[in-house]
Parts: structure tokens; sequence; C-alpha cells
């Protein structure tokens, strides 16, 4: 125990008297939180709209205007040719184009029923879908306003017509920051827990110090443990710092217990502690481990389920994210901080997580040798 | 087991693949000599160190440190030795006095002795006024100076020196030898390698490697009359010649 006290004590000074490393791990999550959840924002505003009118008559006027009142779209421009339509696109000046056939007003008066046609630039997948789909919408509702001015007096309705009125559980008013917020923290507590760590470990072997420790009666727990403590309190910090932001800056406050997050955090440290151990036991520079971390991260990132849905990956990207931790602690921030779960509820979770920590760790420990 | 031996190797190899990095040495060192280990660079002294050391295990042959075994022993043996690598190994960014408590603390010294100590090596080394120091901002002959007191600070039975003073000036060389002299009256026994065949002549027994064996063990001056030659370097030259192994 007085050697480990000796170990922490060395490590604590040199962590708080390493300006870049105080900035790394309490400016950054501090900025980041604050503007990030700006910037990843899944909503779609201010499409441009290129709109070919052929037809120039009232009712098409009519639908242009509703389509421009809302917010989501902007009116690129008004032509009369589908070409000069297209090479906006081409330029990229515009998302969609909708072009209104020469007999527009004539046909939907006559025949009851009109074409309308709609060009998507897909080149950016997320604006186009949505783009496509809020005009939809807007012209289903100027069809149903038209039928509305036509039927003055209906005795029955000619079409039965299935409204849907939807309400969002968990988070009312659909603000993404309320899952953003909680997973970004997910990912910075990731990376102080692993890649600050491995990298430290890293830091000792490149100028030599760990071959002095290893010729101590240092044991390996010991060395190991005094590593891993200090990033453990670290990363608990970093967790508290982002949660008090997301609480003062965003007013998200954990609809379920702090208590459950925090045991939850605590074993999920461990597992990533384990993970950034294993990094640094099989790399010998600085380089080397910043590099396989950066390509762990994305894998984390992008299969944890923080921009994307995990429901809607196929089915071999679903399994891969079963093995990523990261997964794990977005899913338990979500459920805690949104829906309210508890303890119990999240029992599977803490279950999985602690086989990720005796994994990692061990594997980490079995691979780590003071001589060779 | 003769307990005048402080360290024996018999027959002690370490094979990298194919590279045979130390082939087959045996040697005994006695309590209080201060042991030379030369050779090129790339001869195998610094594996055979690091083997005896407990960093390194052995391909072959038996050795033992301080009446340890270097298989089965290895973690007795490193409460017995001190070490001090090529590579400078003080942390740098701990002050004088904390690097001397971390080490210290390790080997599980106590408090009072880690104090009492502390204060003594400070003033003995004129880097009193340092105590509070980063390591980063000394000097490196000073530096050296440290990183041996400190390898020596927990009483070690054995202390192992690899080229403790290179890239030192000639007065710090001085110095340091002066401090080597006396940790072998205080009955540590000293381990240097070392390409300063005039710290050479300062050994009391001198073992030379060629490409991973041992070409010649002795005194200086009985090495000199073997070979017939005036200096130390002389013999080294006339041993290191036969080299077939590169850099």
């Amino acid at each position: 125990m007085r050697t480990l006290r000796f170990l922490l004590q060395k490590e604590f000074r040199q962590i708080f008297r390493e300006p870049s490393i105080l900035r790394v791990i309490f400016v950054m999550p501090i900025i980041q939180l604050l503007v990030l959840p700006w910037a990843a924002d899944y909503e779609v505003k201010d499409i441009k709209l290129s709109v070919v009118d052929h037809d120039h008559s009232d009712y098409s006027r009519q639908l242009v205007s509703k389509i421009t009142a809302s917010a989501y779209f902007q009116l690129q421009d008004y032509t009369g040719s589908y070409q000069t339509a297209l090479h906006e696109v081409e330029k990229d000046k515009a998302d969609l184009i909708l072009e209104i056939p020469a007999s527009f007003e004539k046909q939907l008066i006559k025949e009851d029923k009109a074409t309308l046609f709609m060009a998507v630039n897909a080149i950016n997948g997320v604006k186009a879908n949505l783009g496509g789909a809020y005009l939809r919408n807007i012209v289903q509702d100027y069809n149903s306003q038209v039928r509305t001015e036509w039927i003055q007096f209906p005795r029955f309705s000619p079409e039965t017509n299935i409204e849907i009125t939807s309400s969002n559980w968990f988070n009312p008013l659909m603000n993404y920051k309320y899952f953003m917020v909680p997973g970004i923290l997910v990912i910075l507590v990731t990376m102080v827990g692993s890649f600050l760590a491995a990298l430290n470990i890293v830091k000792e072997k490149e100028i030599g110090t760990i071959e002095q420790i290893n010729v101590t009666p240092v044991k390996k727990y010991q060395f190991i443990l005094g590593k891993l403590i200090p990033f453990w309190v670290l990363g608990l910090i970093v967790l508290s710092i982002g949660m008090l932001i997301a609480r003062v800056a965003y007013g998200i406050v954990p609809a379920g217990s702090l208590f459950a997050i925090y045991v939850f955090a605590a074993i999920y440290l461990l597992a990533v502690l384990g993970l950034g151990l294993l990094v640094s036991t099989f790399t010998g520079t600085q380089q080397q481990a910043m590099l396989i971390s950066f390509f762990m991260m994305m894998v984390f990132i992008l299969l944890g389920g923080l921009y994307t849905s995990i429901d809607s990956m196929p089915q071999w990207a679903q399994l891969i994210t079963k093995i990523n931790p990261v997964s794990y602690f977005i899913d338990v921030m979500r459920m805690v901080v949104l829906k309210g779960s508890s303890l119990g509820d999240i029992r599977n979770h803490l279950l999985i997580m602690f086989g990720f920590a005796v994994f990692f760790n061990g594997w980490a420990v079995i691979s780590y040798h003071k001589r060779n | 087991m003769n307990n005048d031996k402080v360290i024996t190797a018999d027959q002690l190899t370490k094979r990298f693949g194919d590279f045979t990095a130390v082939d087959a040495i045996s040697f005994d060192v006695h309590k209080g000599e201060i042991f030379g280990f030369l050779g090129a660079n790339g001869a195998g002294k610094t594996t055979a160190m690091r083997m005896l050391s407990g960093l390194s295990l052995p391909t072959s042959g038996k050795a033992t440190v301080a009446g340890f075994d270097v298989y089965r022993q290895n973690e007795k043996i490193k409460q017995n030795i001190g070490y001090m690598s090529q590579k400078f190994s003080l942390y740098e960014d701990l002050t004088v006095k904390e690097n001397i408590r971390f080490y210290a603390g390790i080997y599980g010294k106590s408090d009072k002795f880690i104090k009492e100590k502390t204060v003594f090596i400070l003033k003995h080394l004129h880097l009193e006024s340092e105590t509070n120091k980063l390591v980063r901002s000394l000097p490196l002959g000073w530096k050296q100076k440290l990183a041996f007191s400190v390898a020596i600070f927990h009483e070690p039975q054995i202390v192992f020196l690899d080229e403790p003073t290179g890239g030192v000036d000639p007065v710090t060389r001085r110095e340091f030898w002066n401090m080597i002299y006396e940790a072998a009256e205080s009955g540590i026994t000293v381990f240097v390698t070392t390409h300063y065949m005039d710290e050479a002549e300062y050994c009391s027994r001198i073992s030379i490697m060629v490409d991973g064996r041992i070409d010649a063990l002795d005194t200086p001056q009985q090495l000199k009359k073997t070979f017939n030659a005036a200096s130390m370097d002389e013999v080294f030259l006339k041993l290191a010649r036969k080299a077939t192994r590169g850099e």
C-alpha cells in the first residue's frame, strides 16, 4: 500500500504540473460541450429550393408561397426552365428542384388530379432525404387545403382521411441536445480515460523511466494501479464537470438517478482504462499509441450510436456495436438522462461492462512484462 | 557458494532470434569490487547487464546476483541492486527532492530514513539550493551525479552503471568517479560499463567483451602486462580490432 501511495503521489504531481495535460482534461471538455452540441445538429434547415414553374397560375404561386413560408426552405430561384435549375444544382446552389408542369392548374380543376416533379441533390444524403420528406408533407397539406376549398358542404367526405397526431415520449420537444450532450460527454470521458492513460505509460517507455521502475521491487499490479487510479479519478472529474455544464448550459437534468450514472461510469472507466493499458503494452512510442487510439476512436464514435441509430445499421455492424464499450455508455446515458432509468434497469449494461473491464485489464496485465 | 562472490555468471547466453547478443560468458564479481565492463558498441555489454539486473531473461546459462537466481528470484534481486541506465531516468518534471523521495519510497524505505538521508545526500552533492528545483533545469553532470545517488540511495549490495559518464565533462567525470570510490568503500559492489579507457584504469578488475564473448578478464595492470601494452587504450584496441560485428 505504501508503495502505491508513492506511485500515486508521483503521478498526480506530474499531471498537475503539466499545463498541456490540464488543458486537455479540463478546458477542452468544457469548450467542446459548450460548442459542439450547437453544431452537431440533426435538424435540416435552409434547404435551397429551385422552382421551375411552367404554369404561372394562381395555384402554382400559392403552392410556392406556402413552401417558402416554412422555415425549412429558401427559394433559391424561380425559373421557367428545368435546365437552368439543374445547373444551379450542379453548382451546389440548390438542393431541391420542384417542377410544376404547364397545365398544373387546368388539370387540377378539370381532372381532379395533377402531377408535380421533384428532383433531389443527393450528395448530402441526410439533407436530401429530409428535404424531400418535408416538401412532400407541404404538398400534401396544400392538397387537402385545395380539397376543402372545393368541397364546400360535403354531406359525406368523398375520401376517408386518416390523420396522425403524435407525441414524443421522453423528449417531448424533440430537443436533439438532450441526447447529443450526454453522448458527447461519453466520448470525452472515454478519451480521458483510455487514451491519456495509454499516452502516459508510453511516454515513460520513451524516456526510459519505465525501465528504472522495472528494476525496482515495484510489483506489476502496483505499477498498473498507480496508473489506473489517477486517470480513473480524472475521468470521474471530467464526467462531473460535464454533467454540471449539461445542467447549467442546456438545462439537462437527469430524469433518473445520478447515482446510476456514476456507478456505471466507474465501471466503464475501468474498462476503457484497461483498453488504454492494452494499447500501451503493444506500442513503443507516443505516435504509435496516438495513431491506434485515433483509429479506435473513429470506430467507437461511428459505431457507438451517437450520430446514427444502431437499430438501423446492418446486422454485422450491429454486432460490432456489441463489442464497443462506448455504445453501452451512450445507451445508459440516454436511458438514465431521458427515460429516467434506475440502477435496476441498466443491470445488464453494468454486467456487460464489468465483463469488458475484467477482459481488457486481464489481458493488459498478462501482456505487461517487467522483463523481456 | 562463496559469500564473497556477489555476482556469478556461468555460460550466460542471450539470443534474439538468430543473433547471439551475449555468448556464454562466465565471470565472478567480488564484494566491494569496482568491476569494469568494457567492449565496443554492440559487443553485448548492456544486454549482459540487463540480464543480471532482472530486466532481460537469459536464453541459457546460470547466474546469481546477491545470492539470488536470475531466473526464479529476479524480484528478490531487485531489492538488492541499484541500476543506472544509459538513458537518464529520473523524472525531469519532478524536483530533486521529489525524485529522491519517490525512488526511495518504492524501495520501501521509511519516511525517517528518507528525510535524513536526503538532507545528507543533497549536502554531499552541494545541491541544497536546488532541492526544490525541477530536475529538468539541472546541468547534465549534476543530473548524472544525482541519478547515481538515487541509484544507491536504498543502500543496495550492488549497483549497475551503464555508461554513467557519457557526455559529461572531465571535471565532473572525475567527481563522479570519486563518488564511485566512496560507494565501493562503503561496501557497495560497483558493476560499470564505460568507453573511457582512463576510467578503466580506476577499476579493480576489467572484462573486455568482443562480439558477445569475454575475451579478457583481469586487473588493469595484469592486462597491460599480458597484452604487452603501455595503456588500457592499447589493450582495448588490440582486442576490439578482432571484432567482426558492426555497430
